[in-house]
């Protein structure tokens, strides 16, 4: 029932954006977050969502699927895109029609702020949807890693974020069954008054910490018996390797600063 | 409730790359009062196809019908439900499924969600301690103070408790002791006998299958490969051999007591007393002879 959400979740492939190394793809999506806040005009914003549909078909992810699983995010970008073209109430009038009136300016702002939340999804899901867990966590652990010397437990971190990757589906898979058990005994999740519906939550909810519980405690134990000690001292099975795409990746990612400076309206 | 299944097709996750299909143009059918065991290779769709019955997942393709519903693609919600009041279903683990603060409380889940009255389903919850060999004073405690095998009849109990008319059970004794799986697997025989519950039994053991149903489904990679009564079943080692399925232990001895005597018996030996007496009996010729 869980099964059509995409966010967060790995598919492996062979594109280009799959072969690159996680740390060109981490560091290029941190600063692909903060270059979104450079964009204030139409062609800023244009060119933004451009680059981001080139790196999809780059990566080789069908469009349909995209959307399809991201529906839940995208409900919540259009009701942002309503409350702005209902709410801000600058420049010309556009339309007017009993009590509804939208105004330019509203229309200009939901519709940029839209653009910007949708590239940061769409990008941060084609980290995850082309990058392994584990690849996502030894590359921050290696881009984190100067951090140690101000004492930031850096493997710790590393490890709890892959530990934790590594539950997602076990949970979700975990939810579902739980979900169909109570469900096949008559709960109802899906019609009644807020209040029942929250209180249907229970159900789903006690089950799945206990096992949640159980599950932590049996990896502390199994790591324990293995005579895990820590990250001092502890090689990798899989090393990372910066390539040439890589370098052109941070190429490709100053160009379209660039672009964006340029295009960019003065203020 | 007669049950039926026609070229019942199921994908999960449809339209992702995650697709997967689980289930190709099965069929079945289910008498009302029958006993029906479902046997094959882990993976081969028997939990799937569980689910279809009470209407937990929808079939992409063909129809399912329980009862006068009929289930197809387009079935709304709403019709599902009603189906669940009358196919219980006990899941793989059930004891997964605990939730509440009490054993009482637990057992009376399910009724209270379908609508009976809250004195009778407390009756009932007790009813369901005493009839599951479970201590009196399991009601008022926690479910998680309990040991495994306790934990599980509950779970069993709550499911009991709004008395389906069709009882689908998905393993249910796996990881039991051989004595707890003995009496759940009699306590499932008594209700299907006294209540005419029909009963549709998920199983890796052939002993189970053969012993208790009075029809047996073959599953193989997604597909119904087999089905009819025990004996006609397990007579066909060559056939199941093929689906990675072996014989009940007894069928399989009859065949080694069968090679010494040069000669083959008139029946199957479902179970050891059947195989005892089989036995006897083919010696008892012997000897007049
Ligand atoms: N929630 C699910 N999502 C995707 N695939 C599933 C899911 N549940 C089961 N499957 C797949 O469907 C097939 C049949 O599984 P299942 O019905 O559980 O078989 P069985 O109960 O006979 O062992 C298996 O290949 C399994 O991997
Ligand atoms: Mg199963």
């Amino acid at each position: 029932m869980l099964e059509k959400m995409i966010f967060g979740r790995y598919v492996p492939g062979n594109s280009f954006v799959h072969r690159l190394d996680p740390r060109s793809k981490l560091l290029f999506v941190f600063l692909f977050i903060v270059a979104v806040f450079l964009a204030n005009n139409t062609a800023t914003y244009a060119l933004l969502l451009a680059f981001t549909l080139l790196v999809i078909s780059i990566a080789r992810i069908r469009l349909y699927f995209l959307f399809n699983g991201l529906k839940p995010i995208l409900f919540l970008i259009i009701f942002t895109l309503l409350m702005h073209f209902i709410f801000t109430k600058e420049g010309a009038l556009l339309i007017d029609w009993k009590f509804l009136k939208i105004y330019e300016e509203g229309v200009r702002q939901g519709i940029y702020i839209s653009i910007r939340f949708l590239v940061l999804v769409l990008m941060t899901t084609i980290l995850t949807l082309t990058t392994s867990p584990i690849s996502i966590t030894d590359g921050m652990e290696t881009l984190l890693n100067p951090l140690k010397r101000f004492k930031l437990p850096v493997h710790e971190l590393a490890l709890m974020m892959s530990i934790s990757l590594r539950f997602i589906p076990t949970l979700m898979d975990e939810t579902d069954k739980i979900l169909k058990a109570q469900l096949a005994r008559g709960s109802d999740l899906t019609s009644g008054t807020v209040k029942e519906r929250i209180r249907a939550v229970v159900p789903l909810l006690v089950p799945l910490f206990v096992s949640a519980f159980k599950r932590a405690e049996d990896l502390a134990i199994a790591m324990e018996v293995r005579g895990y000690r820590g990250g001092e001292g502890r090689t990798r099975y899989r090393q990372l390797d910066w390539q040439w795409r890589d370098t052109v990746v941070i190429i490709l990612f100053l160009v379209l600063v660039v672009a964006l400076f340029w295009l960019r309206g003065g203020n | 409730m007669d049950i039926s299944l026609q070229q019942v097709g199921y994908s999960y996750a449809k339209g992702t790359p995650f697709e997967k299909r689980a289930l190709y143009e099965v069929n079945a059918s289910i008498r009302t009062g029958s006993y029906t065991a479902i046997i094959g290779h882990t993976g081969s769709g028997k939990s799937t196809l569980l689910l279809h019955l009470n209407g937990l997942l929808k079939p992409t393709e063909g129809v399912v019908r329980v009862g006068d519903v009929s289930i197809t693609a387009d079935t709304k919600a709403k019709e599902l439900k009603k189906i669940r009041r009358h196919v219980g279903i006990v899941f793989q683990f059930p004891e997964h499924q605990l939730f509440e603060e009490t054993v009482e409380k637990d057992i009376m889940f399910g009724p209270l969600n379908f609508g009976i009255p809250e004195e009778e389903a407390r009756q009932r919850a007790h009813e369901l301690i005493r009839l599951l060999g479970l201590p009196e004073d399991v009601a008022q405690k926690s479910p998680f103070d309990l040991s495994g095998g306790q934990m599980r009849r509950v779970a069993i109990a709550g499911v009991l408790a709004f008395k389906p008319s069709v009882l689908i059970l998905d393993e249910p004794t796996a990881g039991l002791d051989p004595r707890g799986r003995k009496e759940i697997m009699e306590l499932f025989t008594k209700l299907h006998k006294e209540e005419g519950l029909t009963t549709i039994l998920v199983t890796h053991s052939m002993e189970d299958a053969a012993r208790y149903a009075d029809q047996v489904l073959v599953m193989h990679e997604g597909r119904s490969v087999m089905a009819g009564a025990p004996e006609e079943v397990f007579g066909d080692a060559e056939r199941l051999k093929a689906f990675r399925l072996g014989l009940p232990r007894s069928v399989a001895f009859q065949h080694k007591v069968e090679k010494l005597f040069g000669k083959r018996f008139g029946t199957l030996a479902l179970t050891e007393e059947q195989l005892a007496k089989t036995i006897a009996e083919a010696l008892k010729e012997e000897g007049e002879r």
